[in-house]
């Protein structure tokens, strides 16, 4: 168990675990106390901005979590995050009641629009926030927890996994794009007003939302750190670089898979949870299989089985793709994101928290002092196929 | 005595009058008609319709259309009556000659409601004497869909003229109708013209039916009508199969040529491609530049066009194909998930590529004469171009299928994919093969771009509607066999057509989506699976 926290991700971990909860204090706080137009207040849009960036790293381990040490490489993590957010979203539109446009107290203001005589019965209950807090877990989880126990029992692995990971999101896509589906059709969930009889438009709200997204990171990265680094996360890493053998040593494969591919799809519904409030929206674009595939990029940019990298990626990417889009190179900005595929997988497989530790072992190497353990662990290049 | 001889010489004069006023003067009682409107009282212009209608006078059609329009007018004073034509010039209704100027005092005949189904019925009735067939054909069409019961007189007249055989059907439905509808036909008539409209058999005739069998009619007219009913829908509901399944070929073979590139790199090669749907959108806007180059040099040549573009497209796509092989996926061999993501940034820079380019709208494509069109099949319409697409389809996978196993490539490649080792032992250059088998796959993309061109927008993100289908195909027909594709690829567009009138298009399609994920649980290696070691490998 000790050689597992090796020293070089242990330190990377605290420094991760301090960072972001310094983020989580100090940023909401010079948003709140200090005065507008100061040199170190962070405009209210900017820690809305970052926020989203912090539900994404949320993601992004998630989908770490099972790709880099489990080697599952869903496309369908969207679909989990967008569950998520929809959940949220329905406890949103009810906290609407009687302020919405036809000021119906029941009825969202799209059921209204669209002829709705009552509520459909999987609507019920979202008024309560315990509830919908609830199905935030239950509905990806539930979700993940039947997808995988049919793909991982019949031994779907490798690319017919992502693809029908794919499919699975797309078919969501057109469900939800649909207006008789109950969940606003093509506009989704908007127009949000009250969080627990907070305005969600307000600074406070925001920050204190900012702050509970920075909680939520460090708890599911000390959840999955604490998941990869115990036995079972052995098995996890056992089963991603060899799956027929671990499964000869009598391991249940299957369990194990379904274990993390759940966990993991609870982790993206919380995010999007999360997300929703921040961004103010959620509509079915979320479920588009290419921001499946952005995520999953996310995570191979910060470096695949560290953990870190897959939150950094996440937020290095996001980052760019704000600074891009809003400039002049906005034409230019797909051009860049394709690139970072080609490249990034081309030329930097283990990501940059991944070369950046190959770097550290490597001088540390040359002192005599160095623990040869750091680099079995956690920085093993993946290796997929077998 | 005298009182009698009074009596006769009354009825024989009467009699003389009679005659003298119906059968020898059209003109004076046309002209009678037509002052008729100068009333413009409703019930004397209903009248005037219906003697205008049936005098066979040549104004009689622009007089009654004039009416339709509120173009025809009167002077209440001069008791006289002008029709103001479409282009702005007056003639007198009576006789046709040109006049001036309106006097100041005319206005439009007026019309309610009533007297508006009575032109509709005239107008309808006058037509089916003209002598163009193809008005005759449409007259007798809209009379059947009218029934209006005062052009029964007109269409038994137009039937017995009649010589065009299909006109001549189409007035026998027509009459049939009226007389469905007439409540003082009798009942021979009456079973006469159910027998018609069932013969006709499509969804107006039941349309009819239905509606005749709801009113009072003689018991054995309905006992007919609800048999003919009944057995119309029997033939329906086979036609809608049959069109049902031609819709699935059609659909099928759409999914087909997009995967069957796809089948090479991914089942033969085991290579995800994530961007080969650009490589379909690449063969549509290669299409779009040779037609763009045709229209501008050489207009004649138009027709020929996709015969030029084919060769092309195959050309382009398979071009970029190799490259993209040579300098990306070559080193990624052995690394799917990785191979995934490289090829899926390729699909993101291809397609923004093509939207720097040629902007992000559709791109217009025509289509060549021969490909536009359609043609009736029984109860079912086919157009030109699904079933060129349906041949060229089979032609592309025939072709392919006799490359793979009569050429020296086609060995080479086939023994690459069976055991890559032994394949280079033999002497084969593998890492070629690599690069021709990606180029041939790419290469087929493109050509399906250029059929696919025909059917759908030509927009940047062409290519991305179809991968997710393609891949679907593919992994249900089963990795690694041509045949399997096919199958796939005609199931899964039959399937979608069948459960689209049931579930509506988008719940089809998720239905079909849960389906094979489904599927896939039941049997992971697709529908035809390979077999043995070469499996784990």
């Amino acid at each position: 168990m000790a050689h597992v926290l090796t020293r070089s991700l242990d330190r990377a971990a605290t420094i991760f675990v301090l960072v972001v909860a310094a983020c989580g204090v100090l940023i909401p706080l010079s948003n709140l106390l200090l005065p507008a137009g100061s040199a170190l207040q962070v405009p209210t849009y900017l820690v809305a901005l970052w926020g989203k960036y912090v539900c994404y790293a949320i993601l992004a381990l998630s989908i770490d979590l099972i790709w880099g040490y489990c080697g599952i490489l869903s496309l369908g993590h969207g679909a989990f995050f967008a569950l998520g957010g929809y959940a949220m979203g329905m406890y949103l539109m009810r906290q609407i009641g009687t302020r919405g446009v036809y000021g119906n107290p029941i009825l969202p203001d799209f059921m209204v629009f669209l002829n709705y005589s009552k509520l459909p019965w999987y609507w019920h209950g979202f008024d309560m926030f315990w509830f919908a807090a609830l199905m935030v877990l239950v509905v990806p989880g539930l979700l993940a927890f039947c997808f995988g126990w049919l793909a991982f029992r019949s031994r779907v692995t490798g690319v017919y996994l992502s693809i029908i990971t794919q499919a699975m999101t797309y078919a969501l896509l057109l469900a939800f794009f649909r207006n008789d589906f109950g969940f606003g059709g093509n506009n989704g969930l908007t127009d949000f007003k009250d969080i627990l009889g907070f305005n969600v438009q307000a600074e406070g709200t925001r920050a204190a939302l900012f702050a509970l997204s920075c909680l939520a990171l460090i708890l599911a990265f000390l959840i999955c750190r604490a998941v990869v680094s115990s036995k079972l996360g052995k098995v996890l890493i056992a089963i991603r670089d060899a799956e027929s053998r671990t499964r000869f040593l009598g391991y249940r494969v299957e369990s194990y898979k379904l274990f993390v591919f759940t966990l993991s799809a609870c982790m993206a519904g919380v995010a999007g949870a999360l997300y929703v409030p921040q961004v103010g929206i959620i509509n079915p674009s979320e479920f588009a299989p290419g921001n499946s595939i952005e995520a999953v990029i996310w995570v191979a940019v910060g470096g695949r089985g560290t953990l870190v990298g897959a939150a950094l990626g996440a937020v290095v990417v996001n980052y760019a793709k704000t600074f891009f889009t809003s400039g002049v190179l906005a034409p230019y900005w797909l051009f860049m994101l394709g690139a970072l595929f080609v490249l990034v997988t081309l030329l930097l497989p283990k990501g940059i928290i991944g070369t950046f530790n190959s770097w550290w072992d490597q001088l540390g190497s040359k002192r005599p002092n160095a623990d040869s353990a750091a680099r079995e662990d956690g920085v093993t290049e993946p290796k997929m196929a077998e | 005595m005298p009182a009698i001889v009074l009596a006769l010489v009354r009825g024989l004069l009467l009699s003389i009058a009679l005659i003298v006023a119906t059968a020898p003067a059209f003109a004076a009682s046309f002209e009678e008609s037509v002052a008729k409107f100068a009333n413009d009282d409703f019930s004397d212009t209903d009248d005037a319709v219906g003697e205008i209608a049936v005098s066979g006078n040549p104004l009689a059609f622009p007089i009654i259309s004039a009416l339709q329009d509120e173009r025809l007018m009167f002077d209440a004073e001069t008791k006289k009556v002008f029709v103001k034509q479409a282009d702005g010039k007056i003639i007198d209704a009576a006789t046709g000659a040109a006049v001036d100027k309106l006097p100041d005092n005319a206005a439009a005949v007026s019309l309610n409601n009533r007297l508006r189904r009575s032109v509709d019925a005239a107008l309808g009735g006058l037509t089916l004497l003209s002598p163009d067939t193809n008005t005759r054909l449409t007259a007798a069409k809209s009379v059947f869909k009218s029934h209006e019961e005062a052009t029964l007189p007109t269409v038994e007249s137009a039937l017995a003229k009649e010589t065009n055989r299909s006109v001549k059907q189409a007035l026998a439905e027509a009459r049939a109708a009226i007389l469905l509808f007439k409540s003082d036909a009798s009942e021979v008539d009456k079973l006469e013209a159910v027998a018609t409209i069932k013969a006709r058999g499509d969804q107006e005739a039941l349309a009819l039916l239905t509606e005749i069998s709801g009113g009072d009619q003689p018991a054995n007219v309905a006992k007919a009508a609800a048999s003919a009913i009944s057995s119309i829908q029997g033939t329906l509901a086979i036609w809608s199969g049959v069109q049902n399944a031609w819709y699935g070929l059609s659909l099928g073979s759409v999914l087909l040529l997009a995967a069957i590139g796809l089948a090479i790199t991914f089942g033969v090669m085991g290579v995800i491609n994530m961007a080969h749907g650009e490589m379909v959108m690449l063969g549509a806007y290669t299409t779009f530049v040779v037609q763009e180059v045709i229209r501008t040099r050489y207009p004649a040549l138009f027709d020929y066009s996709l015969l030029i573009a084919v060769p092309l497209a195959f050309l382009v796509a398979g071009a970029i194909g190799v490259v993209i092989e040579r300098t990306i996926i070559r080193f990624l061999y052995g690394r799917p998930l990785e191979t995934l993501l490289a090829t899926w940034g390729l699909s993101l820079i291809l397609q923004q590529a093509v939207r720097s380019a040629f902007g992000p709208t559709n791109r217009e494509v025509g289509n060549p004469s021969w490909m536009s069109g359609a043609f009736e099949l029984g109860q079912i319409t086919i157009t030109y171009n699904r079933l060129w697409i349906l041949c060229f389809t089979m032609a592309v996978f025939g072709i392919l299928l006799a490359m793979l196993r009569y050429t020296a490539l086609g060995l080479e490649m086939r023994a690459v994919t069976q055991n890559r080792r032994m394949a280079a032992s033999m002497g084969i250059a593998t890492s070629r093969v690599d690069a021709l088998t990606f180029g041939l796959g790419s290469g087929i993309a493109g050509i399906a771009g250029v059929a696919l061109s025909q059917i759908d927008n030509v927009s940047p993100n062409l290519g991305q509607s179809y991968i997710i289908d393609s891949f679907m195909v593919v992994v249900f027909g089963g990795v690694g066999n041509l045949w399997g594709t096919l199958v796939g690829a005609f199931t899964l567009g039959i399937a979608n057509k069948f459960l689209e009138p049931v579930a509506g298009a988008v719940l089809g399609k998720i239905a079909i989506l849960v389906l094979i994920i489904l599927f896939i649980q039941k049997r992971p290696r697709g529908l035809f699976a390979l077999k043995g070691r070469a499996v784990e490998a």
